[in-house]
């Protein structure tokens, strides 16, 4: 069956090229986000938006490896709840101020990355996600026996302290500030890196690779590098929420953690610039309001992934996509 | 006391046979993993799921309908792999000609199912299952004391994995699944009905997990978590071995769980993380698993 699937395997994204008028169409769109990230907190409540700005961020680097990549890891909760511990641990315990905090859990999760990376990209497919899942529970396993993480407790009470030792973050209204800062920095950082060469490349290799190594290009390389970009981002993500929330727990570095930013990819459109944004925001709406009914969350995350892989491949945005025949 | 290495024997073979008891789930279950993957190109994530199943429909036989472990060691895998192959006839068949992502993602859907539906009925503190009378007691060896069901356990996993292997080299039906594996499309214009040999294997190898269920049950306690905890490992055992080879999965599957038992004894931090070492060793030794063959 592997010549059939290798022939009928669909991109996972619509291979629609960007024209001048589309990046047009994005810079209006980011324009529209930053007035939303502006407006939203006058409506909704900031620590609401907060996890969503964390989660939204960690679905755009995830989306950056497997829209992007070709590349499906099941163990981003590895550099997610690492840097979560990491940035707790320094801000508690060594006094680091937030900047520096972050910027600890951001670089652990990197250097995590590039060593599981290194190891992941050894294998393709569906041996890859596997390996990438094994590798997460390694972490998982190791946060929980670990002295520094404080097992099944967690770190709790994570000062968030002042930005650059000046601003005072225990105001929701000043920390949210800096979560769109960092959200807006990574998203953009994100899209440059999609339509740069090294994204263009990166496609190639995504759509066939052997054909991107025929040409030339050493595919691994890209691919460890994409592994890298994404285990950082999604690092940042990490340790921002560890600020947000003052606390960095094993439900961070969890495999169903791992899942959860599948599933949000998956629902808002793999392969999309926007898609994960918009997939975060539903899933973690869904979660605050199912949370009273307990394990049925569980089932119903279950159902809406059994439901989007029969029905829905293409996600929220992917599908508006294909309407307005525009790539998004 | 005799001791070796400064551990007393009693000990170090008691961790040896639980390690040889996991080893025997790890066998199961990849050997069910890797039949699936060679014929329908997926990942089964569910197939821990449905070994928790199996753990938990022999629980309800028994509470339900007063039929005990024997029976349970029958009807369980045939209810679990009816209850795949009806998965693979309504949901898997259409993802067929799809990248295999999502095959993976789908299965994985299904085990959050699974396992939040049985967690919602029964809560997760764990199902007492008794051992069988027949098996209860054990025996006394000159260097550590034998308990008889986990002997049991061990034998009727190498006998089931065994008696798989020979059907699939043997037997003329083993030979179709082979074929099948190899070139469907060529197997099919010979007159072969590939997509039902498609349901049966899966439903035969989630049987399988099952019926590793049912072994479980009166080891461990019947709990709805029982099978996210051994799928990533045995995910980590599949990798390690390479799933080109039938007998191959197997060996690697005991051959952890003893390496995992002797960690237990010598090293216990580092027995929950042994078997995902070895996999990051392998990788860079020996990338397509020891005896996997290189695509």
């Amino acid at each position: 069956m592997a010549d059939t699937a290798a022939l009928d395997a669909a991109p996972i994204a619509a291979a629609l090229p960007t024209t001048r008028d589309d990046k047009a169409l994005h810079r209006l769109i980011f324009v529209g986000i930053a007035v939303l990230l502006i407006a939203a907190p006058l409506v909704l409540y900031p620590v609401y938006l907060m996890k969503v700005l964390c989660f939204a961020l960690f679905a755009l680097a995830f989306n950056l490896l497997l829209g992007y990549g070709g590349l499906l890891s099941f163990g981003h909760a590895a550099y997610f709840g690492m840097a979560s511990y990491l940035c707790a641990y320094t801000a508690k315990s060594l006094g680091f101020t937030p900047e520096l905090a972050i910027l600890s859990g951001t670089v652990t999760a990197a250097l995590l990355g590039l060593v599981f990376g290194a190891l992941a990209i050894r294998r393709q497919g569906i041996y890859f996600s596997m390996i990438t899942l094994a590798l997460a529970q390694m972490v998982f396993f190791f946060s929980l026996q670990a002295k520094f993480t404080g097992g099944e407790d967690g770190i709790q009470a994570v000062p968030r302290g002042a930005l650059f030792g000046m601003f005072s973050l225990a105001d929701d209204r000043a920390m949210y500030a800096v979560v769109a800062v960092v959200f807006m920095a990574g998203m953009l950082l994100i899209y440059r890196i999609i339509h740069s060469p090294f994204g263009q490349v990166l496609k190639a290799i995504r759509d066939n690779e052997p054909r991107a190594i025929s040409l030339g290009y050493r595919a691994n390389q890209y691919k460890l590098a994409v592994f890298v970009l994404s285990a950082t981002l999604a690092g940042l993500a990490g340790s921002t929420k560890a600020i947000v929330f003052q606390l960095a727990s094993l439900t961070d570095v969890h495999w169903s953690m791992s899942g959860e930013v599948v599933l949000m990819t998956l629902v808002g459109g793999m392969g999309t610039v926007f898609g994960p944004i918009v997939g975060a925001l539903v899933i973690v709406t869904m979660e605050t309001y199912l949370a009273q009914f307990g394990a049925w969350v569980t089932i119903i995350q279950g159902c809406v992934f059994v439901l989007c892989v029969l029905l829905f491949r293409e996600g929220i945005v992917g599908l508006i996509a294909k309407l307005i025949r525009r790539p998004l | 006391m005799t001791t070796i290495f400064g551990v007393p024997t009693q000990a170090l073979f008691g961790q040896l046979l639980l390690g040889l008891i996991n080893g025997s789930f790890y066998a199961i279950l990849s050997l069910g993993l890797a039949i699936i993957f060679g014929l329908l190109n997926i990942i089964n994530f569910a197939h821990g799921a449905l070994y928790m199943m199996g753990a938990f429909v022999a629980w309800m036989l028994l509470t339900y309908f007063g039929l005990g472990y024997w029976w349970a060691l029958g009807l369980a895998p045939l209810v679990v792999g009816a209850f795949g192959i009806v998965l693979e006839r309504v949901l898997i068949a259409r993802l067929y000609k799809l990248d295999h992502l999502y095959g993976l993602l789908l299965t994985f859907g299904l085990a959050l199912i699974i396992q939040g539906l049985f967690r919602n009925q029964y809560g997760v503190s764990g199902l007492p299952y008794a051992i069988p009378a027949e098996l209860s007691g054990g025996q006394r060896l000159p260097f550590m004391f034998l308990p008889n069901y986990r002997a049991w356990v061990v034998v009727a996993s190498l006998t089931v994995c065994i008696a798989t292997w020979l059907v699939i080299e043997k037997t003329k039906l083993g030979a179709y699944l082979r074929a099948a594996t190899e070139n469907p499309t060529l197997v099919q214009a010979f007159g072969v009905n590939v997509p039902l040999f498609l349901t049966l294997t899966y439903g035969f190898g989630v049987a399988l997990a099952g019926f590793a269920g049912v072994l479980a049950a009166p080891i461990y306690s019947v709990n709805p978590n029982m099978g996210a905890d051994i799928i990533i490992v045995v995910f980590a055992v599949v990798v390690i071995g390479g799933m080109g080879s039938i007998i191959g999965s197997v060996i690697t599957g005991f051959a952890l769980g003893l390496v995992e038992g002797l960690t237990k004894v010598f090293y216990p931090e580092a027995s929950a993380t042994v078997i995902f070492v070895i996999m990051v060793l392998v990788l860079l030794v020996k990338p397509a698993g020891l005896f996997g063959r290189t695509a």
